[in-house]
């Protein structure tokens, strides 16, 4: 068993609304996964099933060896080895910047005030923001608040790194900045799940290319096969759309 | 906001934005002369109608006789100080236990079910009772209780009876503020791994605490002025006080000097709650979150 991640048979609806049918998915430790699919094909729900935001309604998930859809499992505990970050960033804006970065060192990870400010400006450095601990959230940029959304998960050395339509809610020049970061992030050998509409993106980092359609993963492959040779009609149906 | 560009020494205004600009200084001063000229034309003619009625001298003596107004004055003015601290403790007690409610009224899951059903129902039954009537039971009836440890005085159970009625207010106050902080805010504070009590601990409330102040500050305003109501009770505040003194002469200028006094307490607090609210306005607590 080597999968850091590996979802079997997830479904979850909201009312009528079925939004994972059958999810079967696996991450390894250093990989970079990549949803793909249309709006509402239930790209998002499946990361917030990840991370415990929402509960399943079936299925199994497992992280790092051990069944997390198991009610007696403490949710606080398993989120906080992960990482999550917003389409919306979701900074919290009382806080100025260091402050949004070091909340769950100092309240989860039991990180004195001082070590925790240290490793936090570390990690502002390492997205190029230091310069900007001081700052409010809502004096940023799209881009630098995402930037500081994705310190604020890395900081505490998340397992795995959940991105949900990061760079979505940016203006087209802001996106290249995020997406750079993401990619040397790859590098470093964070593994990640992710869900984006930047193909070019996808293409580039990915290992695998999940294609999500209708509540199931459709097609799945390297970025080669899936992004450039789609064997199912849908996956390419999909595919033009977006492109035209 | 009429230029974007600083004025700098390589910009002098056209002539068109010259003319603008005149244009914009007449108008203001016209329209400031038209309201000054109103505002007293209304007011001359409202004091004309008062002092020009046929009983003006005698309300005149009953209610604004000056040496009546400086005798009443320290007794009067003794009674605020009563007035001042009922308000100042009640407000920490009203602001507790409102949180408390508060909080209790928005936990979700069916384990909370019976706090929610209490806070609702005590929300509920306390901003229907009128003040009024809620200082008669508890100051009448709260005494009459014999409980042991609790104080018998008209002065507890009125102070019992104002932070009962004004916590369900507030409670209210509360609750929406702490509604009004989108739900995607607990969404990343639960993703990081704080608890619920720590996402609302230090991601909730310090916005809700943020938005809900200025009509807190209203709410504050008010308790300064309804602490007059427990005079009923015969505690002697300045409402009390000025009663007494009424007794005496059937001169009612105390009621009038009780009044400005809780006026000067008042309005300065309501100027400050319309600043601090205008510079919310521009400095928004939440952005668009």
């Amino acid at each position: 068993m080597s999968e850091l991640l590996r979802l079997e048979g997830v479904r979850k609806s909201f009312g009528d609304n079925v939004v994972l049918r059958d999810v079967d998915l696996a991450v390894e430790p250093g990989q970079c996964v990549v949803l793909i699919g249309a709006s509402g094909s239930g790209k998002s729900t499946l990361l917030r099933c990840v991370n415990l935001l929402e509960v399943v309604d079936d299925g199994v998930i497992t992280f790092d060896g051990r069944d997390i859809t198991d009610p007696r499992v403490d949710g606080d505990e398993v989120r906080a080895r992960m990482g999550m970050v917003f389409q919306a960033y979701n900074l919290f804006p009382h806080l100025d910047v260091i402050g949004n970065v070091t909340l769950a060192l100092r309240l989860v990870h039991g990180v004195g005030a001082d070590e925790a400010r240290t490793r936090g400006l570390a990690m502002l450095d390492r997205v190029g923001l230091a310069e900007k601990a001081a700052a409010r959230p809502d004096d940023l940029s799209g881009g630098q608040q995402q930037r500081v959304a994705i310190a604020r998960a890395l900081v505490a050395n998340p397992r795995l790194m959940l991105l949900d339509e990061v760079t979505s809610a940016l203006d087209p020049e802001l996106v290249g900045e995020v997406l750079d970061l993401l990619g040397e992030l790859k590098a470093e050998g964070v593994t990640m799940l992710l869900n984006t509409h930047e193909m070019g993106f996808a293409r580039d980092v990915a290992d695998q290319v999940c294609f999500l359609h209708d509540g199931r993963v459709h097609e799945q492959g390297p970025p080669g096969q899936v992004i450039d040779d789609p064997q199912e009609a849908r996956t390419r149906a999909f595919l033009s759309r977006i492109r035209a | 906001m009429t230029h974007q560009l600083a004025p700098g020494a390589d910009w002098q205004p056209s002539d068109v934005q010259r003319e603008r600009d005149e244009w914009r200084r007449r108008r203001t001063v016209r329209s400031a002369v038209i309201a000054a000229v109103s505002t007293l034309l209304l007011l001359g003619t409202l004091a004309g109608a008062v002092v020009g009625s046929p009983g003006w001298e005698r309300v005149q003596e009953t209610y604004f006789d000056w040496d009546k107004a400086v005798s009443s004055f320290p007794a009067v003015l003794e009674g605020l100080w009563l007035n001042i601290r009922v308000m100042v403790v009640c407000w920490v007690l009203i602001l507790v236990l409102s949180l408390t409610v508060a909080i209790v009224r928005t936990v979700r899951g069916p384990v909370a079910f019976p706090l929610r059903m209490l806070g609702t129902a005590y929300v509920d039954v306390f901003r229907g009772l009128p003040l009024l009537l809620v200082i008669f039971l508890l100051g009448f009836g709260g005494p009459a209780l014999s409980l042991q440890g609790l104080p018998t005085s008209p002065l507890f159970w009125g102070g019992a009876a104002l932070v009962l009625s004004y916590s369900a207010y507030v409670a209210e106050v509360f609750r929406a503020g702490i509604e009004s902080v989108h739900p995607s805010q607990r969404l990343a504070g639960r993703s990081l791994g704080l608890s619920y009590g720590q996402t609302l601990r230090h991601v909730v409330l310090p916005q809700a605490w943020r938005r809900v102040i200025p009509p807190l500050m209203n709410d504050l305003v008010s308790l300064q002025k309804d602490s007059g109501l427990i005079a009923v009770l015969g505690v002697s505040d300045a409402i009390r006080r000025a009663q007494i003194e009424t007794a005496l002469d059937f001169n009612y200028t105390p009621y009038v000097v009780a009044g400005v006094l809780f006026c000067c307490l008042t309005i300065p607090m309501a100027r400050l709650t319309d600043r601090y609210a205008r510079k919310k306005g521009y400095h928004g607590a939440g952005g668009h979150l």
